[in-house]
């Protein structure tokens, strides 16, 4: 295993991840322009891989009638307090229904009524039957002619310091290691899951919501190569369904299910009736929950038991097309929905894109802060609430720009000493002395994040006292990346996951550090400055690592006025 | 555990280069043994996605929760037609359930 071969690949566009975003970007890039080279590199296979692997019931961000880009920039700004980058989202918002037309005509069926309109499920949802979505843009992708490179994990950037030039990858099949050189990278891969102890633990440790491949490589490359990522505390925490971590929205969007406590009060409405009551913040339907929890009224359930049989049908249809698991934990457990009402909880927090903001900085055309890298969907920071559909929009728009700057750029191979050094890091963790393997690194990681980061344990809660503990617990611990050992290629591809979300954890901590406010309720409480502080904190915290200090140095970045954005 | 590899249906996938469970994973989690049958290399690591299920071109795979006795008869599995997914559930009385949902609109494959 100590000598692995070589494959060298070069192309115009290098998109890494394929996904949402990924496959988006890719097909856009051949239709602007046929003749150009472009390689997907995909750690799974696109058929399945990341977030969207089960499928997808519902579009969460679409202009549904009456609804305009404008409402949608303000309604995302209001469920985010105030930050966000406009610009990003207002461009997301005008991409929308142009995407999920496209999608639909590549194969993707859309509930209608029976006028032929779309479902919706609230102003900016509706409902796809949406199993197959995956392999849906797979097949596009292929129609496309783009060359996919499957079971190829990307491990870093090929970086002369300047500009990036590609990417290097390990193959978990063949067990070769990849130099793709390219014009112009843009990396589109997932957010960051495992970060935190799973709430569920033993065999069920990975169902979580998220899919649990995702583990922010995307972001780890551009930290170690010194991009300037925003917002990594606006942490996610999805208000999940018990047991199977499957999605509430599919039940609670767009229906009349109430939330309830133990004692059957609708608690919503009894007591966060200051924050909106049933209309609440998405955010708010959580920390009420938790809350309660805490009151010790819990368990909260949704009240499934006003469905109709006809209801009932339906929900295990659409959870079918999304999280088949739950519709087997009923038919397990001996009881449906409508028998008895569904226990809901928090789940570990996640560092993602596409839901929150925590992502590469970003200008209106993808551009990160390093020339020659592009970033879209989960992986991009600034726009929340962007999903699936705000993803591809952002596939598209970095696509565009990409395919504008090949024309400018000269492909140039970096030289041979960095690449024998990408692939001693990645050979070296088949070589750990003492043999750590990455499972029991992890627990310690995550034990660590949970404890003292504000994991499920700490009721998700901050204080800089337990920050400064976990940045120095997790500083202690990288030390031993070192010893990790892997007995085969899956086992190493789990070794460098593991590395990315040491990177990923150590700017996360930082940035819950100097955050010294509470923005987001149930994302972001930190108990020691637990209000809303606008006169110094309505802006946002961005970050560049430094490599040669190992050292993550915070950047304050204003907000800017709306009429600083050019809405185009 | 999370899936159910019946070793008495799986065949393999013949002389595929890789079963098509395998080739599909997202979380590379399944290979084919000495037997020449599927397996997955951790139970603990799998996410229930279902891939696998929908995949499998004789039915040999059952989604399980991990939290399921492994005993009992309760089951998912998932077929993939043309333009629809059918999906059979069975509970712990024996009472199966079928779902037939409408996967794609045919268009990818023009």
């Amino acid at each position: 295993m100590k000598e692995i071969s070589t494959v060298k690949l070069d192309t115009d566009i290098l998109i890494i991840g394929g996904g949402a975003a990924g496959c988006m970007a890719a097909i856009e890039a051949k239709k602007l322009d046929q003749s150009i080279k472009c390689v997907v590199m995909e750690k799974a296979h696109i058929e399945r891989s990341g977030c969207l692997a089960m499928g997808l019931n519902a579009i969460n961000a679409y202009l549904t009638t009456g609804q305009t880009p404008e409402t949608y920039v303000k309604y995302v700004k209001d469920e985010f307090f105030g930050i966000i980058r406009e610009d990003l989202v207002y461009s997301i918002a005008k991409g929308l229904n142009e995407s999920v037309r496209q999608v639909e005509e590549l194969g993707l069926p859309v509930e209608k009524d029976q006028n032929g309109d779309y479902m919706s499920r609230g102003k900016s949802s509706i409902r796809i039957y949406g199993e197959r979505l995956k392999p849906i843009l797979a097949a596009a992708v292929n129609r496309a002619n783009v060359k996919v490179l499957n079971r190829v994990v990307a491990t870093n950037f090929i970086f002369d310091g300047e500009r990036v030039r590609g990417a290097y990858g390990f193959g978990n099949r063949d067990g070769k290691f990849y130099v793709v050189h390219a014009k112009v990278v843009i990396v589109t891969t997932g957010g960051a899951t495992r970060l935190y102890k799973p709430i569920k633990t033993g065999d069920a440790r990975n169902t979580t919501w998220y899919c649990p491949w995702n583990v922010g490589t995307g972001y780890a490359m551009g930290i170690r190569i010194g991009a300037e990522m925003t917002s990594f505390e606006n942490r996610f925490i999805p208000l999940r369904v018990k047991g199977v971590n499957a999605p509430t929205g599919t039940i609670a969007q767009g229906s009349d299910i109430r939330q309830r406590n133990a004692l059957g009060e609708e608690y919503l409405e009894e007591r966060y009736k200051h924050l909106g009551g049933r209309k609440c913040l998405s955010l708010y339907r959580l920390l009420a929950t938790l809350q309660e929890e805490k009151a010790g009224r819990g368990p909260c359930y949704l009240d499934t038991t006003c469905l109709s049989v006809e209801e009932e049908k339906k929900l295990k249809e659409v959870y079918l097309n999304m999280n088949p698991a739950i519709v087997l934990l009923w038919a397990n457990e001996g009881y449906n929905p409508r028998k008895r009402p569904v226990e809901i909880g928090g789940m570990e927090p996640v560092v993602i894109g596409g839901h929150c903001q925590a992502g590469y900085w970003i200008d209106g055309e993808r551009r990160t802060t390093i020339s020659g890298l592009f970033a879209a969907g989960d992986v991009a920071g600034g726009a929340p609430k962007k999903y699936v559909s705000g993803a591809w929009v952002e596939g598209k728009i970095a696509a565009k720009a990409a395919v504008e700057e090949i024309g400018k750029i000269e492909l140039l191979h970096i030289n041979g000493e960095e690449v024998n050094k990408e692939k001693e890091r990645i050979v070296c963790c088949m070589n750990g002395r003492e043999g750590i393997s990455p499972e029991e690194l992890e627990r310690n990681l995550q034990e660590i994040m949970d404890e003292y980061a504000g994991g499920a344990t700490a009721h998700y809660e901050l204080t800089e006292s337990k920050l400064i503990i976990a940045r120095k617990k997790v500083k202690e611990l990288e030390g031993k990346l070192g010893l990790l050992s892997a007995g085969d290629k899956h086992g190493l591809v789990s070794c460098l996951e593991l590395i990315d979300r040491f990177d990923v954890a150590k700017v996360l901590i930082e940035h819950l550090i100097y955050r010294k406010e509470t923005r987001w309720p149930g994302f972001q409480i930190r108990t020691d400055f637990p209000e809303r502080d606008d006169a110094n904190w309505l802006g946002f915290v961005n970050s560049v690592y430094d490599p040669v200090e190992d050292r993550v140095i915070i950047i304050k970045r204003a907000l800017k006025k709306e009429n600083e954005y050019l809405y185009k | 555990m999370s899936i159910f590899i019946n070793k008495n249906v799986c065949n393999g996938c013949g002389k595929l280069k890789e079963t098509l469970c395998e080739r599909i994973c997202p979380g590379d989690l399944l290979f084919r043994n000495a037997a020449h049958k599927a397996e997955i290399r951790s139970q603990a690591d799998c996410w229930t996605c279902g891939a696998c299920v929908k995949a499998c071109p004789v039915q040999a795979i059952d989604l399980k929760l991990p939290s399921q006795i492994l005993k009992s008869n309760v089951s998912l599995r998932a077929q993939c037609k043309k333009q629809h997914t059918v999906w059979e559930i069975r509970n712990g009385n024996g009472i199966k359930e079928e779902f037939v949902i409408p996967a794609t609109t045919g268009n990818e494959a023009k």
